[in-house]
């Protein structure tokens, strides 16, 4: 319980169902003791306190526990490391599979209790998961990395609902949080600024901005931690391309350095190759699906052969702005069939 | 339900919901001097006069408060202020390892922002603070001291304190001592005067009386410097109106927990090294922390409170248990927690020397007047399963962590 309504109400459900519940809040801080800024950020005082008062209405038990090392173990160190090698990670992502479903569920188990209960938008019936009923909030993609095991011990009560239910919801239960404004961005930088995070963190290691068609030096840049792909802004290049049209970044090659810019159109990818896969589907090849590369939107029809070490991706459309790091979800319709981190494109 | 957390507060004592109740419905400051403020000062007056009674000070020296914390940030910093005004000299602040945070978080405060050196005085394996290592701190540091702050029972192991020869050898260097005998008056045999304490805290809701209302017991002749500042009350030491209702239920709870002090620590120990054996025959590899219990007297009186049961129990976090003996309707404690609720292992085990996993893994059962036989055999009957699931998830846990690679 995060301190926010889709758990709370999540909670609720799950008691409603006869479940016997217990809220357990994460301290994911090595600073618990902090106020909250803005409405980010989920493991503050208030926070605690919000999901503390929720399991009280509720009239469960409820527990911190403690995750701050693993955490920034599993969590915030590879987040930092990743952006260093020039990849584009998905801590959410990151903290469900090593956080939520594995170190929480790991000692749920332990504990005698049989599943974690989460306020994910997504559907989960008989070991199929599917995307939410509501097409705004879906979050699917955050869990597509799930295993089946991990699956098998996880309930999502809300995937169901329109957010705007589980709100009512909320008031109509006296939870305190109905009103509370969705969190946003990534919990562990509540200032919302990732460049400063990143900053303070990895060491400044220089290196060149090319032309990605003519290999022309442009200018020089404090790290490839500086940069996403599909990046257009903060390049530093005093001069504007030849053709006077903004230049974006295309690729970034850790071991040189070299952040390679370009046109907008180069930026399109057809064909992803993969790593770490999770896959609930058929073996072999799969057409007619489709792959989503990010959180919100990043959608494209694709053909799917599945290996024991990746998923090669063909799209049937381009994408625009994919970055190696990155995960990839195949659905077939609106169930999720596995996915894999993104290595290279082309 | 099974209430083993009479450390953490115990239940009021039914004479002081009586005269906490009965003197709720009177109106009347003792500040005023019309008739409502006479009787009202007559009541408190009255009630300061029944705690003096019973633990041994003067009328004057019950400073009355609103319990512990305040009684003991009122002793560190009052005593500090006036000993450093009097002699600028005097800046170390010595407290043992082991203190409350009441305590520890003061004399840290007095570090970063007044001037004051902060020694921690280490503890043995027991808990207890020697009075060679206090003299020895003293020697070494002649005219340099300004209190010294030892407390006169723990609140997690138990362990009492040799206050009185800690107060001579305080006093042989002209060092006023403070107690923390929240955990003791009512406990204990506690005699402010034969203690040789200069100021010593106490109480309302540990012994049986309302939260929110206590006394710091200030010695005439000591020098303090107010924390609040107003009406001049309590010898101009503490301001603020009177709460005459929790004074007068203090009182009651003090003069009748102090009376029942010795058929209490006997019938309540009696329970208590039942409890402690029957844990210890179901959970062989546990291991009781503090004082063992057939420890000779200290001053008269038990060198462990008669409460108090601390164990730990090798292979488990003490989360786990206290969630899982929770969903068996027991209730108990693990040791202080911080404010957003995360365990975190006690500073008290590990200055007696306990290993962090050990000090994770430790459980606090603490019976008071409420306590009963039966009690004791509900806790029993839930431990062995209890520990045998903790366990299991704390194995659980290190599989994972080891699978992740980290």
């Amino acid at each position: 319980m995060s301190g926010g309504v889709d758990s709370a109400v999540a909670a609720a459900r799950a008691k409603d169902a006869g479940h016997d519940v217990v809220g357990v809040h994460l301290a994911l801080s090595a600073k618990p003791a902090t106020m909250r800024e803005g409405a980010r950020g989920c493991c503050s005082v208030e926070d605690s306190r919000d999901a503390r008062r929720c399991a009280d209405v509720l009239d469960i038990p409820f527990y911190v526990w403690d995750m701050a090392e693993r955490f920034r173990e599993d969590v915030v160190e590879p987040f930092v490391a990743e952006y260093a090698a020039g990849r584009t990670p998905n801590p959410c992502l990151r903290c469900n599979e090593k956080i939520k479903f594995s170190a929480v569920l790991d000692r749920a188990l332990g504990l005698g209790f049989d599943a974690v209960v989460t306020g994910h938008y997504a559907r989960l019936h008989d070991g199929v998961l599917r995307r939410a009923a509501d097409p705004d909030k879906d979050q699917s993609y955050v869990l597509g990395v799930l295993t089946a095991d991990q699956l098998a011990h996880a309930m999502f009560p809300l995937g169901d609902s329109l957010k705007s239910v589980v709100r009512a919801e909320a008031a109509r239960r006296g939870l305190v949080v109905a009103e509370k404004p969705d969190s946003h961005d990534i919990c562990f930088i509540p200032s919302g600024d990732t460049q400063d995070f990143l900053s303070s963190r990895i060491d400044e290691a220089p290196g060149e901005l090319v032309d990605a068609a003519s290999g022309a030096v442009l200018g020089r840049h404090g790290g490839v931690q500086n940069f996403t792909v599909g990046q257009r802004h903060g390049l530093g290049l005093s001069r504007p391309a030849p053709d006077g049209r903004p230049r974006y970044v295309l690729g970034i090659e850790p071991v040189s350095r070299r952040v390679q810019v370009g046109p907008v159109e180069s930026l399109d990818v057809v064909a992803l190759s993969t790593e770490a896969p999770v896959w609930h589907g058929p073996r072999g090849s799969v057409s007619d699906v489709t792959v989503q590369v990010r959180a919100h939107g990043g959608v494209a029809p694709a053909a799917v052969e599945v290996r024991d070490d990746g998923l090669s991706v063909a799209l049937g459309a381009p994408l625009r702005g994919v970055a190696p790091g990155q995960a990839v979800v195949v659905y077939d319709g609106d169930r999720v069939l596995g996915s894999a981190t993104i290595a290279a494109t082309s | 339900m099974t209430y083993l957390d009479h450390a953490a507060t115990t239940p009021m004592l039914p004479v002081a919901v009586a005269a906490y109740t009965e003197a709720l419905g009177r109106v009347g400051n003792p500040s005023s001097l019309h008739t409502a403020g006479r009787r009202a000062r007559r009541d408190v007056e009255e009630a300061r006069e029944t705690i003096a009674e019973a633990v041994g000070a003067l009328p004057t020296e019950v400073v009355l408060s609103t319990g512990g914390t305040e009684g003991d940030n009122l002793a560190l910093k009052g005593l500090y202020w006036a000993r450093r005004a009097a002699d600028p000299r005097r800046t170390r602040v010595v407290v043992s390892a082991v203190e409350h945070h009441a305590v520890l978080d003061a004399g840290e405060w007095l570090a970063a922002h007044e001037g004051a050196t902060l020694v921690v005085l280490p503890v043995d394996a027991v808990g207890r603070v020697s009075p060679e290592v206090l003299r020895a701190e003293l020697e070494a540091h002649p005219g340099e001291t300004a209190l010294v702050s030892v407390m006169w029972a723990n609140n997690e192991v138990g362990t009492v304190n040799d206050v009185r020869a800690l107060a001579e050898v305080a006093h042989e260097f002209d060092v006023p001592l403070h107690t923390d005998a929240v955990q003791a008056v009512g406990s204990l045999p506690v005699d402010f005067a034969a203690s040789g304490a200069d100021a010593l805290s106490l109480t309302g809701h540990k012994l049986g009386g309302p939260v929110g209302v206590g006394a710091l017991l200030l010695r005439r002749d000591a020098v303090c410097v107010p924390l609040l500042h107003g009406g001049g009350q309590e010898r101009d030491v503490r301001s603020g109106t009177l709460d005459v209702a929790g004074t007068v239920a203090l009182a009651a709870a003090v003069e009748s927990a102090v009376d029942a002090v010795p058929r209490r620590t006997t019938e309540l120990a009696v329970l208590r090294d039942d409890l402690v054996a029957r844990l210890i025959g179901v959970v062989p590899d546990a291991t009781l922390n503090g004082v063992p219990l057939d420890a000779p007297l200290l001053n008269g009186g038990p060198a462990r409170l008669a409460g108090n049961a601390h164990l730990s129990f090798p292979g488990c976090e003490g989360d786990s248990l206290l969630m899982l003996l929770d969903a068996h309707e027991i209730e108990c404690s693990t040791g202080s927690a911080c404010t957003a609720g995360v365990a975190r292992p006690s500073h008290v085990l590990l200055a007696m020397g306990v290993d962090e996993a050990a000090a994770r893994g430790s459980l606090r059962f603490s019976l008071g007047h409420s306590s009963t036989a039966a009690d004791v055999d509900a806790a029993v009957a839930a431990i062995g399963p209890v520990v045998e699931r903790a366990r299991g998830a704390s194995t659980r846990a290190a599989r994972t962590a080891e699978r992740v690679g980290t």
